[in-house]
């Protein structure tokens, strides 16, 4: 079982809707993990049915109990987040800052902080249009360690692959280099970038692909909207030489990518010939470079 | 077009403005560059790229640098001679950030999240808190525009001490009108750090399902933050009628709308500022300015009559 990751540093390159045309390319072949969990959107096209939706609890949150509190005020000292306040001598924690160390929780002499877990989204595995599955979630609002719920979305999207006997997880990652990304990395046979011809997209693209790098991971490049600017996709192709970033091909800047979005199926369907091919030509060469 | 926005004021710093989005690649580094630089024309003010995975706002700029500073985060050091491998501090760590390998302690710098417990608690005080570099932070200037920047470094996993940083040292231009924050992506705690304490919060987003969807997302954040915002419509002219319905629905004021041209795409792949080439791309932007230079002309005034007062 193989692991594909796209990824691209910048947002808004098509990395979901490419990620959608490809799943549709594998059909049953692929079990499908949005590991984009921050801001999920593959969902709004492989209509999933989200047959089991599990809670995902992660980490903690400082709960003061106001009754054993005697507003001593260690807490507020010891608190390298700011996260406790005192208003009118009652003693709280802000959720929104407390980061689960729980240092209060151990230095409190009236014993009266306790930590508590914290929900952090949910996750779900459905079955998809393509007959395969996909893992999927949602982050709560606000919520932080998306880079375990990542890895809880991707290691049971390996486990559906390896019950299945599906060749290929393929894995929407989301945008930057940050903790989501790194989790969606770890263990990953081939990162396919997808990039576009501007001056944010290639700047982007190096510092991700540094990260690649960091982990050995072999990565493939697609350049899509490549005709907005000839000049950034000569640059670009250079990068890819001089790295050895296997350029898996380049798409033009097409509005039936956002045409296809909107009836809520993939470029596939709703395309023309030539940028279907073109398409396919890239999934099998993504299928190529991980045997 | 009007725009009907209230904004409840109680310090008399810096009005503070976060370009955000729930979708990445919607055009808030666009939007965030070619405001400020418009604003700048006219009015001395700063903006201050707190993207850190993935700056972009200086790639328009092409401001010239007046310092630069490493950021450091501070970690536990392990500390051979005093410790006695007790193994407390292993079960106070809730990051998993020290473990106990006999005969040794590891320290993964990448996970720590700077709590001192560790290092406070430790009875023979055996890990001392120590800086390491965890991002770069530079400032420049180009003509009336500030212009701070934060990059994180590459493997680091943690962005949100590195944007609260970059926000304390951004506040040495609390005494200018407005100070603009680019903001990451997402929802998730690097948005959070980025806007809990800002004035208002635009929400750039496009018509399409996925910027619809994500934005309903932004939303549901900013709402929790008890923040007034409003929205900017990208690439109009694409996709559908959603997301003016939904805001229509949810009563949120759409502020500009900024047509889907293929030139502003090729301006921004070039690294241009497009408000200085397409006349209908500064013509959307120019209510904003007003908007915003405006109403700190009118927190100016107050300010003065209560100095007077």
């Amino acid at each position: 079982m193989k692991e594909i990751v796209m990824i691209s540093g910048k947002g808004g390159t098509g990395k979901t809707s490419l990620t959608a045309a490809f799943a549709i390319l594998g059909g049953k072949d692929v079990v499908v993990a949005d590991c984009d969990v921050d801001a999920a959107d593959m969902h709004l096209l492989m209509k999933p049915d989200y047959a089991h939706s599990e809670d995902f609890h992660s980490g903690y949150l400082a709960v003061i109990d106001p009754f054993q509190c005697t507003g001593c005020g260690d807490c507020m000292r010891i608190c390298r987040f700011n996260a406790v306040e005192v208003r009118n001598r009652i003693y709280k924690v802000d959720p929104l800052r407390c980061e689960g160390c729980g240092y209060c929780t151990r230095i409190c002499p009236a014993n009266a902080i306790k930590n508590k877990e914290k929900r952090a989204g949910q996750w779900y595995i459905s079955g998809i249009r393509t007959g395969s599955s996909m893992v999927h979630a949602r982050l709560a609002i606000g919520a932080d360690h998306s880079g375990k719920l990542v890895a809880r979305v991707k290691n049971e999207a390996k486990d559906l692959a390896f019950e299945e006997r599906c060749p290929y997880v393929l894995v929407d990652g989301s945008p930057g280099i940050g903790c989501p990304v790194i989790s969606s990395l770890s263990g990953a046979n081939l990162a396919v970038l997808v990039t576009e011809p501007t001056i944010s997209g290639l700047h982007d693209l190096k510092r991700v692909y540094a990260l690649v790098k960091k982990f050995g991971i072999r990565a493939g490049c697609i350049i899509n909207k490549a005709d907005i600017n000839a000049e950034m996709q000569r640059q670009i192709r250079h990068f890819l030489l001089d790295e050895k970033i296997f350029h898996l091909g380049d798409l033009p800047y097409d509005e039936a990518f956002t045409n296809s979005m909107v009836a809520g199926n993939t470029i596939l369907e709703s395309g023309n010939e030539t940028i279907i091919q073109l398409i396919t030509s890239v999934w099998d060469k993504i299928k190529s470079l991980t045997s | 077009m009007t725009i009907i926005v209230v904004m409840e004021r109680v310090s008399t710093d810096a009005v503070k403005i976060a370009i955000a989005s729930g979708k990445g690649g919607t055009g808030k580094t666009t939007l965030a560059t070619n405001l400020a630089a418009l604003i700048a024309e006219k009015q001395e003010i700063a903006l201050v790229d707190l993207d850190v995975e993935e700056p972009n706002s200086g790639l328009f700029l092409k401001a010239e640098q007046v310092h630069k500073e490493s950021l450091m985060k501070q970690v536990p050091q392990w500390d051979t001679d005093k410790c006695t491998l007790c193994g407390y501090c292993t079960s106070i760590c809730q990051f998993h950030a020290v473990i106990q390998l006999d005969p040794s302690i590891l320290i993964f710098p990448e996970l720590c999240h700077s709590c001192y417990a560790c290092s406070e608690l430790c009875p023979e005080g055996a890990l001392p808190m120590a800086g390491r570099k965890t991002g770069d932070l530079r400032e420049s200037q180009a003509g009336k525009l500030h212009f701070i920047e934060c990059r994180l470094d590459i493997g680091e996993e943690q962005a949100v001490p590195v944007i609260a940083y970059t926000r304390k040292y951004a506040s040495k231009y609390d005494h200018l009108p407005i100070i603009f924050y680019d903001a990451p992506p997402g929802t998730s705690c690097p948005l959070i750090e980025t806007i809990r304490d800002t004035d208002y919060v635009i929400l750039v987003t496009e018509p399409t399902p996925f910027g619809l969807h994500d934005l309903s997302l932004a939303v549901e954040t900013v709402r929790m933050l008890r923040i007034p915002f409003g929205i900017v419509l990208n690439r109009f002219g694409i996709g559908n009628e959603d997301v003016h319905e939904y805001c229509r629905h949810e009563d949120i004021p759409i502020l500009a709308c900024i047509p889907n041209d293929r030139r502003i795409a090729q301006l921004y792949s070039r690294g241009e500022l497009v408000y200085r080439y397409v006349p209908e791309f500064r013509a959307a932007l120019e209510p904003l300015c007003d908007f915003f230079l405006d109403h700190n002309k009118k927190a100016q005034d107050e300010r003065d009559r209560d100095d007077i007062g």
